[in-house]
């Protein structure tokens, strides 16, 4: 379990250090990084959950880490992704270092993305193994350091004031929730989480010590109205960045966000409170869409829909309550996977675009289809699986969410996810229509073609995440195997 | 007791101070003064919990080693956000020079 | 995995691995796709004929895919499944070969017969849905496999008719899922092959079902075109040809009938429709439909667009005939409506699309004696008006004569009415073509003529529609052998027990 943090933390040294094989550094980093999480998954199919105690010591000193089912797909889910976005950047820098313009800012650029993509990769997969509280928040704040570094890093006025605030809004989020964590500490004198589930009745303390947990991971996932910073850093950002910041960091701390109200606070979360997250996520849901619909350029659109898409997660609250056992954390982890995988590719998608075009106006996106038939299906197939139609993984979350709203009648949910999906569907189309113009003249600025790395990984994200309906049982059975009862702890660190 | 409540209530205000500082003020620089202030704020609470008044049993550790943490990402953390408002100073600078000069381009040319 | 799953499994891939491939095909390799796409439908149609034999004789054709608790993909073979799989693939076989000499020299072709082939494979996967989840899934996948189709020319006019196609399909798509979603809430979830669900929830949650009905209903009616559902037919007139024939007569709006058809026969069954007292809305509606679509059809002079409303208004009849589900005979009328229905009007976009490629004609004012120099292509669109007009011994006569039964043995004398009504409208729009067409004088040049040569169009063009007028002719005559549709139809009513 530790290699899955520490492997990637060496190969980031690595990178840093050999500038010459940062790809392939990285490459078998990432790929190490899929096979360690297989066979994580692997031994959790039969063994259960585990726990490892890092060095030996343990709670409340130590640092634990553990693996239980959502733990572990969203472990995979990044790791997936992960190598997705390796090759992909391998491709988008080769091709930007092939322009003879700015061939010195690009070089730069490719020097510092591979350890700071190590890094935070580092830092992801920490965060979702982490048993305690606080390792959490180290976690956390290594993911905010290496994601505002790689969003800064295309090097244009706007993104360098994104970033900019991204980082402060990260860090405003990390000493809020840290905040949270001496509450509780002084409420409860524990920092890991199974101990921490047992502290968790009503008190004053605790719902506070929960509200700022909330609000400072909330700030991180970027839920409306603490939504503003993400467009511009997302939309800004370098294509890989885009993808790696849209599919994976916003995913981390929503699933701590999950985890807290769902497993360690279970017992004292209110219906009020799970309702206004859910309309929190509700006015996300239609906020971002038609903020989607509005707008000028490809990547502002695909960054705005990502706002859209997280309120489907927040919906995810008041409704999962009425689940118990596995389901709980069904319609979440399916909405994640699908979302993570779908927008990858959409971004890889609208970076493609952009380097074969030269720009991202999406009224002079016209006759793309001709020229990059590859990237258009998969803009298409990622926005099919967004806009939640079957067999999608969306469309299994959107059914459990529509489904569980019928069964304990609360009618309003359904009408808020039925509009949604349509206005997903107006700003995805709106975009692939002009796709599909016939143009009179070949005007293409650059005839240079694109090469397979670019156009395939967003191919194989989009089908993934279409098919993943099909798949559902497997997820649903990891999520039910293994429960509280812990069947094997590792003291002193392994594997 | 009281000195607990004493030091947790200073650095409860210290965090609520930096927090009005981050969201009111504009400066890059305050800001990041801002988040360093919040941070203290809270490391001084962490203090306060560890304490236990002289002859009544160890000092708990565990809050100590969270300020230390803590200490050490404030550190890197605001090294980063030093640079990145040189940054951002830097090109928008870049950004009205260049945007000066084309302005006094046209200027020559039109007279 | 015995035999029965595996037919079902090549039944789909047969059009769906031609259809990837041809994507892949670099444009000017024509004769590969035209050999991968005969030899796709001509695999198909065998594949579907051996699992009629055996539906026929009992065979029990299924696969099920389990999603999550509740849900599963279940594809199944039964004799209504058997009814509309074939005409697709027949039709589409047909299709195929009139759109290969249609497009000829066109851009994009690859594409163009990558859709086409994909959206007869989910044609043939609404046809084996065996519950409403599978139904769902590809029916949203027909919209997304039509929609490249329908914008295929890339102008401003295909643009703005695919946003309106797609505007129309997902809500009616949303609307459909949120129904789906809550009856199972309600009644656990829903197999075809168990027609209809215990008359016991009907006590219990009477108008809720009702509701349920009608969401269903607007759902598969915006493919269906029922008014006022119907806006985006006209508009995709805009299509080629092809296309057109495709999405009238062969998969979508025959898609949103067969929709009907199954809500009405296997998700809620005939008793309890007639408990719920919903079925006099859907004969409202469709009759409704009926002379709205005879109507506008009368004002219009272009010849796809009086053809479109034609449409919506003769889908209906299927409707109609569903809403009768008391009357057997109605029932047979209007499931052998679905058949013939789809061969007349697949004859008759044919032919209207041989007029607009040979000579350039779109509009019925410029049609004047064409028929002196397209004889064969007018004799086809003859028997097709006459068809839907609904004289004998044209399939039209045939549905519409069962209709007129199941009408007089219920005692609903408006039916009938309706009946005459419309075939008179009917018969105002189509007689007049036949008219100044046969015996009209040759007002000037044609618009284009793009074609001379010894037949009067490319061979591709013209034996499509012929082969299809003589099917309408030879299943009218021949109604009452063993072979004929409506054999069929009496088998899959006998099946139900009506």
């Amino acid at each position: 379990m530790i290699a899955s943090v520490i492997l990637p933390l060496i190969a980031g040294l690595l990178c840093f250090l050999f500038n010459r094989r940062t790809f392939i550094i990285a490459l078998a980093a990432t790929l190490a990084n899929f096979l360690i999480a297989s066979f994580l998954l692997y031994q959790f199919l039969i063994f259960g959950p585990m726990r490892c105690y890092i060095g030996g010591w343990q709670p409340p000193l130590g640092i634990t880490l553990r693996t239980d089912g959502p733990a572990l797909l969203m472990l995979l889910i990044t790791a997936v992704t992960g190598f997705a976005v390796t090759l992909y950047a391998r491709g988008y820098f080769s091709h930007r270092i092939s322009d003879p313009v700015r061939v010195g800012r690009h070089q730069r650029q490719q020097r510092y993305f591979w350890p700071l993509w190590m890094l935070l990769l580092a830092g992801l997969n920490g965060l979702f193994l982490s048993g305690d509280i606080f390792n959490l928040y180290v976690t956390l704040e290594i993911i905010g350091i290496s994601a505002a570094s790689l969003a800064a890093l295309s090097g244009k006025p706007a993104s360098q004031r994104a970033s900019f605030r991204y980082l402060l809004i990260s860090l405003l989020g990390s000493l809020t929730y840290l905040l949270g964590v001496v509450f509780l500490y002084r409420s409860c004198g524990v920092l890991d989480l199974d101990l921490l589930r047992n502290f968790a009745v009503n008190g004053s303390g605790m719902h506070a010590a929960l509200t700022l947990l909330t609000i400072g991971l909330l700030l991180k996932t970027a839920l409306v109205p603490l939504h503003f910073w993400l467009p511009p850093a997302h939309a800004n950002a370098l294509a890989p960045v885009s993808v790696i910041l849209s599919a994976l960091v916003v995913k981390g701390s929503f699933y701590l966000l999950f985890r807290f109200w769902f497993e360690t606070f279970a017992s004292i979360v209110t219906t009020q409170a799970l309702n206004f997250l859910g309309t929190l996520g509700a006015i996300a849901i239609l906020w971002g869409a038609i903020q989607a619909i509005r707008q000028q350029r490809l990547k502002l659109m695909v960054a705005y829909s990502t706002v859209s898409q997280l309120g489907y997660l927040f919906i995810a609250f008041p409704l999962s309550k009425a689940a118990e056992g596995a389901q709980v954390w069904a319609i979440v982890i399916f909405m994640a996977l699908t979302h993570a995988c779908a927008k990858s590719a959409m971004f890889m998608a609208a970076g493609n675009i952009y380097l074969h075009l030269g720009h991202d106006r999406i009224k002079d996106l016209s006759g793309v289809r001709a020229s990059l038939p590859i990237t258009v299906f998969a803009y298409g197939i990622a926005g099919v699986s967004l806009m939640g139609l079957p067999p999608s993984g969306a469309f299994i979350a959107k059914w459990m969410l529509l489904s569980s709203s019928f069964a304990s009648s609360q009618w309003w949910w359904p009408l808020v996810i039925v509009t949604g999906s349509l206005l997903a569907m107006v700003y995805v189309f709106r975009v692939m229509s002009r796709f599909f113009v016939i143009l009179e003249t070949d005007t293409l600025k650059n005839p240079v073609p694109l090469s397979p790395l670019l156009e395939w990984p967003a191919l194989i994200l989009a089908l993934i995440s279409l098919f993943l309906g099909l798949l559902a049982p497997w997820p649903l059975h990891i999520l039910s195997r293994g429960s509280m009862t812990l069947a094997q702890t590792f003291p002193g660190g392994l594997p | 007791m009281i000195t607990t409540l004493l030091y947790s209530l200073t650095g409860l205000i210290l965090f609520a101070m930096g927090l009005f500082t981050l969201i009111i003020h504009s400066h890059p620089l305050r800001k990041i003064l801002a988040v360093n202030v919040m941070a203290t704020g809270i490391f001084l609470i962490l203090v306060a919990t560890a304490y236990i008044p002289l002859g009544q049993g160890e000092v708990d550790p565990v809050p100590h080693a969270m300020v230390l943490t803590g200490i050490v990402v404030s550190v890197s953390v605001t090294a980063l956000a030093l640079i990145m408002a040189c940054r951002v100073q830097e090109t928008s600078n870049l950004a009205i020079l260049k945007g000066k000069k084309k302005v006094k381009n046209t200027q020559e040319t039109e007279t | 995995m015995n035999h029965g799953q595996l037919l079902l499994i090549a039944i789909l891939l047969s059009s769906f691995i031609p259809g990837i491939i041809i994507f892949f095909l670099p444009e000017e390799k024509h004769r590969l796709r035209t050999l991968l796409n005969l030899c796709g439908s001509i695999v198909k149609i065998s594949l579907i004929l051996v699992m009629n034999a055996g539906i026929y004789y009992g065979h029990v054709f299924e696969i099920r895919v389990p999603l999550i608790p509740g849900v599963e993909l279940l594809l199944n073979g039964d004799p209504l499944s058997a009814l509309f799989a074939t005409l697709s693939s027949v039709l589409w076989l047909l299709t195929t070969i009139y759109a290969v000499g249609y497009l000829e020299g066109s851009p994009n072709r690859s594409h163009f017969f990558g859709y086409f082939s994909l959206c007869v494979t989910v044609t043939i996967g609404i046809a084996l849905a065996g519950n409403l989840v599978t139904f769902l899934l590809f029916y949203e996948m027909l919209t997304l496999s039509t929609y490249p189709l329908v914008i295929h020319r890339g102008t401003e006019k295909s643009l703005r008719a695919g946003r309106n196609y797609l505007i129309y399909a997902f809500s009616g798509g949303a609307v459909f899922l949120v129904a789906v979603v809550w009856l199972q809430t309600i009644v656990g979830p829903v197999d075809f092959s168990a027609a209809g669900f215990s008359p016991s929830y009907l006590d219990s949650h009477g108008p809720v079902l009702a509701l349920i009905f009608v969401l269903l209903i607007i759902g598969v009616g915006v493919k269906a075109a029922l008014v006022p559902l119907h806006g985006w037919l006209p508009q995709a007139m805009v299509a080629p040809a092809p296309v057109s024939a495709l999405l009238h007569a062969v998969a979508v709006v025959k898609a949103g009938a067969f929709g009907i058809i199954r809500i009405v026969l296997d998700v809620f069954g005939a008793q309890n429709l007639i408990l719920l007292g919903v079925l006099p809305l859907l004969g409202g509606i469709a009759t409704i439909t009926i002379l709205y679509g005879s109507f506008r059809a009368l004002q219009q002079d272009d010849l796809k667009r009086r053809l479109a409303f034609s449409t919506i208004s003769q889908v209906s009849y299927i409707a109609l005939g569903m809403s009768m589900v008391d009357q057997p005979l109605a029932v047979i009328g209007g499931l052998v409506h679905l058949v013939h229905q789809g061969l007349m009007k697949i004859t008759l976009f044919f032919c209207a699309g041989n007029l607009a490629e040979t000579l350039g004609i779109h509009r019925i004012s410029e049609m004047s004696g064409v028929a002196r120099r397209m004889p064969l292509t007018m004799a086809a669109f003859s028997i097709g008006a006459l068809g839907m007009i609904g004289i004998p011994p044209t399939v039209g006569f045939v549905s519409k004569w069962y209709l007129g039964l199941g009408g007089l043995a219920g005692g609903n004398w408006w039916l009938l009415l309706v009946l005459v009504i419309s075939s008179l409208m009917n018969g105002w729009y189509f007689l007049p073509i036949l008219v100044r067409a046969w015996f009209g004088k040759q007002q000037g040049p044609w618009p284009e003529e793009m074609y001379s040569g010894r037949y009067e169009t490319k061979l591709m063009l013209l034996v499509p529609p012929l082969v299809t007028a003589f099917i309408v002719l030879a299943a009218g005559l021949i109604a009452n052998a063993q072979i004929s549709p409506l054999a069929w139809v009496r088998f899959i009513v006998r099946g139900y027990g009506l």
